[in-house]
Formats: structure tokens, C-alpha cells, sequence
């Protein structure tokens, strides 16, 4: 036996989470290392279970945005808005231009909202060996300050275009309730404005920041950009080369029930595969604002990265392509005025699918309608959950890199706590 | 610490959830521009969805979300004993919420549609008080951030409580909001408990009752009112159900 080999048996490492902190919802890590041997490496969900796709059976098509809202309280209006187009299709409701321009301009309002708060407070605190973000208000307060003005921001957006951050009111079959007024929208558009430096100060930060080096092969899917980066609705894409319409959600994400997760897994081409920042810009890079993609370039992001820590920057690239395109969509509001945002909704039975980029990724809505307008049969396809098999395997292979000679506990559980991090999961979502 | 010459309590805060969408623990930080102030005031302690540290010597345990689960009724009385003040934050933790939607179907067969051949442990949906004691209820979904704040300022300069005893319909004709049922739509304003601040009628939404009844509710009135405009009872009792704060009257 040589020498290393007989450092490889000596390598023993144990890594026990229960319900890992600064995450959204109740998730564990396990993994167990005997004398070189990776015995077990496990991303377990243990959420309770909601039943959402139960309660909306027999729901009327007015209540279907309300209720699917409350899935997630981060990403509430990407909820809504699958919700509502998902019947907007089953009805053939088309929703007037402005209207849907309205509904982007929330949708990027919480899209930097989620962002914000998983960069700063879910994300930052470890590659500052901190345990959260509330020790920054006396350690760093223009750092605590910055994420406090970029979330503000995100929030006031979502409030006055969608009436509310959380569990947004404004956003109904048909199109939107309100156009805010133009005082309103220039006051957004002036804030957008003057957040461009507290942007550029945000990347001068996470370019100081160690993101960890490792690599693991795997297929991203997420919406097709034809013209413009894409969020709300078209043609599905895998990295792999599978391409889908909207409607055919179905064979894109293989959803199957395990046996030790309340979460269901998703298969494609591979054993698992990946959706949210990372996979938008791995398949969607050259649709990206120019602003963005120079920011993509500071930090050597370039599709296709394999790099799941790199969700992390990705996320951030999304913030300048959303604040910037922001302006731009407000600009055209301005233009706009009193142009029509609701269309008038006629019920009829049928069925509609929807798919919408999320924060955390690509999120299906699909609902079946008899011909009073009340769900028959409802299917709802969550980013995480898409997510899980691929967070499973990249810990498998974390672990068998990282078990070298020298590592400790502490230190692969902060490795791996960090790599499901990175994903941003949102595991009550994934057990709706 | 002294401010004013006023000796204030630093009161250590533990933020628990259960089954929800985290959204009330969320507004929390969602009031930014007092965010520090705010934070300055407690000793956040446990907060396992932005925080790592984990003590158990907290003097408040804030409880998000629903109780739906066998682990979660034990979990629940563990912190209770720990908790000098319990608070249900957030309609979930206090009636129920959208969560009780699932008690009006048969949950073997839920378990079956949505698991197959796996299913998960599950039970009816209680509020946090029909499983402990409770000090304070912030109904809301998600709670009002404000509300938050002043339940804060309460546990440290024991500054009183605004209770609402008044319905949301006030606070709607407070910022000029144009009422919902003149423009044909079902609004649960005239008996839902105010201090929300009323978004959703001025965000172009009737009340759906997030925050449950108001002091001695006129129903009578409001079915009279809601039946001359045309709402049938179905629409009346799908809107009272929705959160589970309505059972008093369904």
C-alpha cells in the first residue's frame, strides 16, 4: 500500500444538518465518509406536505391566482402569474400590451427583490464567516446599507405594481387591476436610476469573494429567449439540446415520487438537471442586457459554466439586466397612458399551461376548467423541485472531492451547507 | 441601554415556522429603511431562515405557519415551554389559513393524487392555538410590517397595542379607496378586522378576510348586503372559508 492510499483510509468525515439554516423551508444534509469511502451523501426534503393542487380542485378561476400566490412567500407574484396566464390560455384570454409590460415590470421587481435577499442575507454571511447578515449592521453598515436600499427598491416596485410584495393584489385574470400613476412611475424610474451604483458596488463586493472551485457536468432548462431574455412564457430549452412548447411541460421535467422526500424529482436527459440563474444565462447569455453581460465578465461567467456556486453570480448579473431593463419598460409605461391593461374573461372549460422564469427558475402552472370557469384538475411544477435530484448529486460529487487528506467536518458541512445555498432553494415551494 | 433616560428591555426573539410560505417572517426584514433600528432593538436569537445561530434562551418565539404534522405539535409545545410570550404571527399560525383549504377533502385521497404509492405523513391543519396556549395573535397574510414593528416596540417599551376593533371598510374610506361592491365585486371589508391598511381593495381586489372577524361583526347586514347585490352563497362561503378565520359563521 502506498503512502496515500493508506491517507486516503485514514479519511473519516461526518456532516449531519437538520433542517439547514438560511433556506427557505426544512431541508437535511447527510454524508458519511469511512476510511476513504464515500458511504452516504444525501439532500433529503422534509417539509409538510400542502396539498395546493387538492385545495384548488373545484376553485373558481377568480381565486386560483389568490390561493397559488401563497405557495411561496418570496416568490409570490411569479406564483400569481403563472396562476393567472395558465387560465388566461385555457379561456384564450390575450392581455393587453400595457398590461402585459405591467406584469414584467413586478415580475423584475421580484425577481431583485429574491436576489437581493439570497446574495446579501442567505448567500454573503458564509464567504464572510458570519452567521447571518444582522452582525453587517455594526461590522460593515454601508454594506448592510446597500442590501437594505437595493431590496427597498425591488419592494417598492412590487408594491406599486402589483399592489403588494407579498401575495400581490393587482395581478388578475385579464391582465392588471391598476396602472400606477405616472408620479409613481417616474419615482421608480429615478430610484432604478440611482441604484445603478449601489449595483456596481454589489459586484465590486463579490468580486472579493471566494467562490469555491468545483465542477459537475449537468443539463440546464429553462425558458427560450427569441428576441429578449426571457421570463414569462415561450418555448423550453434544454442545454442538452431537448426544445419543447410551452405545453409540453410534462416530458421537460419527469416529475417522480421518492421514497425518503416529501419533494418530488425531475429527470431529463441525465439523472437530474438544473433550473434558475445560472441555467437563464447558460442558455440565454447573448440576450442578456449589455450592461449585464459586462457584469458576467468580470466574474468570467460564460455559458456553458458547470459551476453550481456560480448560481450565486449568476443572480447577481440578473440584477443589472432587470434593473436596467426596468427603466427601459417604464419609459414605454410613460408612453402608454391610459391604454388598456385588463382584458374582458369569458370562462370557458379547457385546459391552459403556463411557464414562467421564477427566481429560483422555470415554474409551470397547469390547470384543467369545466365550462363554469372551475378547476377540474390542477398541476403545479416547482424550481426546487426541479432542482433537488441535481442539489443530490452535486453534493455526491462535493464530497468526493473535497474528502482529501486535511478536511474536516465543520469545514465539508460548510461546503456542502453553501452548495445548497447557492441553489436558493425554496423547499416549502417544492412540497406545495 | 438608556434612550431618554428610559431603560429599554432588549428582548431575545426566536422566529419559528411551520407549514406556510415563510412570508410573514419575511416582512420582518421588509420594512428596510428601519430595518437597522429595528434589528437594534431585539437580539435576534434563533431564525433558522436568515440566521445560523441557534440559541434556545429566547424570551419571544414568533410562530409562522400552520400545524399539520405530528413532529410539528411536539415542536410547537417545546417552544412554548421555552417562550415567556408566544405570538402567532400571521394568519396561518392564527387560524389556519389558506392551509385549512385541505380539511374539506378526504386526505388519504389528497395523499393518493399528489404521492401515489408514497404517501406522506400528513394530518388536518390546526392554528397554533388549538394546540397551545397563545399570548398575542398578528393575523394577516402576510402580516402588515407595521404591525410587526409596533408589536416590537411593545415587548421593549411596553408601548400599548393598537387593537382594531373597527372593520377594514374604514380604513378603505380612510385613504379614498373606491368600494368594491360599486364597482361589482364580493369584499369581506365590512366584517374583516382592520390594521391592515386595506391594499387590496386599493390594489384593485376585494377583502378576502385574511385577518378574520372584526369586533361584534354585523353578519346579518353584510349577507343582506352581499345577497342584494347579486352574490350567491356559494361565492359568499367560498370567500369566508378561504383563510379559516370565518368558521364562527360557516
Amino acid at each position: 500500500m502506498t503512502a496515500s492510499q493508506e491517507n486516503t483510509k485514514r479519511i473519516n468525515l461526518n456532516v449531519d444538518v437538520h433542517h439547514l439554516t438560511r433556506v427557505e423551508g426544512h431541508g437535511n444534509i447527510k454524508v458519511r465518509v469511512t476510511n476513504g469511502e464515500l458511504t452516504e451523501a444525501r439532500w433529503d426534503i422534509v417539509e409538510t406536505p400542502r396539498f395546493f393542487e387538492v385545495m384548488l380542485r373545484g376553485k373558481h378561476y377568480t381565486t386560483a391566482g389568490i390561493l397559488t400566490a401563497r405557495i411561496c412567500g418570496i416568490c409570490s407574484i411569479g406564483h400569481c402569474l403563472a396562476s393567472v396566464r395558465a387560465t388566461e390560455n385555457a379561456f384564450g384570454v390575450t392581455v393587453p400590451q400595457a398590461g402585459a409590460k405591467l406584469r414584467l415590470l413586478a415580475k423584475h421587481g421580484e425577481t431583485l427583490q429574491s436576489h437581493v435577499l439570497h446574495l446579501f442575507f442567505l448567500a454573503a454571511p458564509d464567504f464572510l464567516g458570519l452567521p447571518s447578515a444582522i452582525p453587517l449592521r455594526e461590522v460593515n453598515p454601508d454594506v448592510f446599507g446597500l442590501a437594505a436600499r437595493l431590496k427597498g427598491l425591488a419592494n417598492r416596485i412590487c408594491d406599486a405594481v402589483a399592489g403588494r410584495t407579498t401575495h400581490p393584489v393587482s395581478i388578475q385574470v385579464g391582465g392588471m387591476a391598476q396602472m400606477p400613476d405616472r408620479h409613481v412611475l417616474l419615482d421608480l424610474k429615478s430610484q432604478l436610476e440611482r441604484s445603478v451604483d449601489d449595483l456596481g458596488a454589489t459586484i465590486e463586493l463579490f468580486c472579493t469573494l471566494d467562490i469555491p472551485d468545483f465542477v459537475r457536468e449537468t443539463e440546464f432548462v429553462s425558458l427560450k429567449g427569441e428576441r429578449d431574455y426571457p421570463f414569462i412564457g415561450g418555448r423550453l430549452l434544454s442545454s442538452d439540446g431537448v426544445e419543447e412548447v410551452e405545453t409540453n411541460y410534462r416530458p421537460m421535467t419527469n416529475e417522480y415520487v421518492t421514497e425518503s422526500n416529501t419533494s418530488k424529482w425531475c429527470k431529463l436527459s441525465r439523472e437530474s438537471f438544473a433550473v434558475g440563474a445560472l441555467a437563464r444565462v447558460n442558455n440565454n447569455y447573448h440576450r442578456l442586457h449589455p450592461k449585464a453581460r459586462a457584469a458576467a465578465v468580470q466574474f468570467d461567467l460564460a455559458p456553458v459554466c458547470h459551476n453550481p456556486f456560480m448560481n450565486n453570480v449568476a443572480q447577481l448579473v440578473e440584477c443589472v439586466h432587470v434593473v436596467y431593463e426596468s427603466i427601459d419598460i417604464i419609459d414605454e409605461l410613460l408612453d402608454m397612458a391610459g391604454a388598456e391593461i385588463m382584458a374582458r374573461v369569458k370562462p370557458r372549460a379547457g385546459q391552459g399551461v403556463s411557464a414562467v422564469e421564477v427566481p429560483r427558475g422555470i415554474l409551470y402552472h397547469e390547470y384543467e376548467y369545466d365550462d363554469e370557469g372551475r378547476i377540474v384538475r390542477a398541476n403545479c411544477v416547482i424550481p426546487t423541485t426541479q432542482n433537488n435530484a441535481n442539489i443530490h448529486h452535486d453534493i455526491r460529487a462535493l464530497v468526493k472531492q473535497f474528502a482529501v487528506d486535511g478536511m474536516t467536518d465543520e469545514r465539508l458541512e460548510l461546503l456542502c451547507s453553501m452548495l445548497v445555498r447557492a441553489y436558493d432553494p425554496c423547499i416549502s415551494c417544492s412540497v406545495h | 441601554m438608556k434612550h431618554l433616560n428610559i431603560e429599554q428591555k432588549c428582548p431575545k426573539i426566536g422566529v419559528f415556522d411551520f407549514t406556510g410560505c415563510e412570508g410573514c417572517q419575511l416582512q420582518l426584514a421588509n420594512k428596510e429603511e428601519t430595518l437597522g433600528a429595528f434589528l437594534a432593538a431585539i437580539e435576534v436569537v434563533n431564525f433558522r431562515e436568515v440566521s445560523s445561530a441557534n440559541s434556545d434562551d429566547y424570551d419571544v418565539a414568533l410562530i409562522d405557519g400552520a400545524i399539520t404534522r405530528a413532529d410539528e405539535v411536539e415542536r410547537l409545545k417545546a417552544i412554548r415551554k421555552q417562550a415567556k410570550i408566544l405570538v402567532a404571527m400571521g394568519t396561518c399560525a392564527c387560524f389556519g389559513g389558506v392551509n385549512r383549504l385541505k380539511n374539506a377533502y378526504d386526505l388519504d385521497e389528497a395523499n393518493r393524487e399528489v404521492y401515489g404509492d408514497h404517501p406522506k405523513e400528513t394530518m388536518p391543519t390546526m392554528s397554533v392555538g388549538e394546540v397551545v396556549a397563545v399570548d398575542l395573535e398578528v393575523p394577516g397574510c402576510p402580516v402588515n410590517e407595521d404591525e410587526i414593528e409596533r408589536i416590537v416596540q411593545h415587548l421593549v417599551w411596553d408601548l400599548p397595542i393598537p387593537r382594531y376593533a373597527y372593520p377594514v371598510c374604514l380604513q378603505c374610506k380612510q385613504r379614498y379607496t373606491v368600494c368594491r361592491f360599486d364597482v361589482g365585486e364580493l369584499c369581506l371589508g365590512p366584517i374583516t378586522r382592520a390594521g391592515c391598511g386595506a391594499p387590496c381593495p386599493a390594489g384593485g381586489l376585494g377583502c378576502w378576510g385574511c385577518r378574520g372577524p372584526a369586533e361584534a361583526p354585523n353578519y346579518e347586514e353584510f349577507f343582506a348586503l352581499a345577497k342584494e347585490r347579486g352574490f350567491s352563497d356559494q361565492e359568499i362561503s367560498d370567500r369566508l372559508s378561504f383563510f379559516g378565520g370565518f368558521e364562527e359563521v360557516l
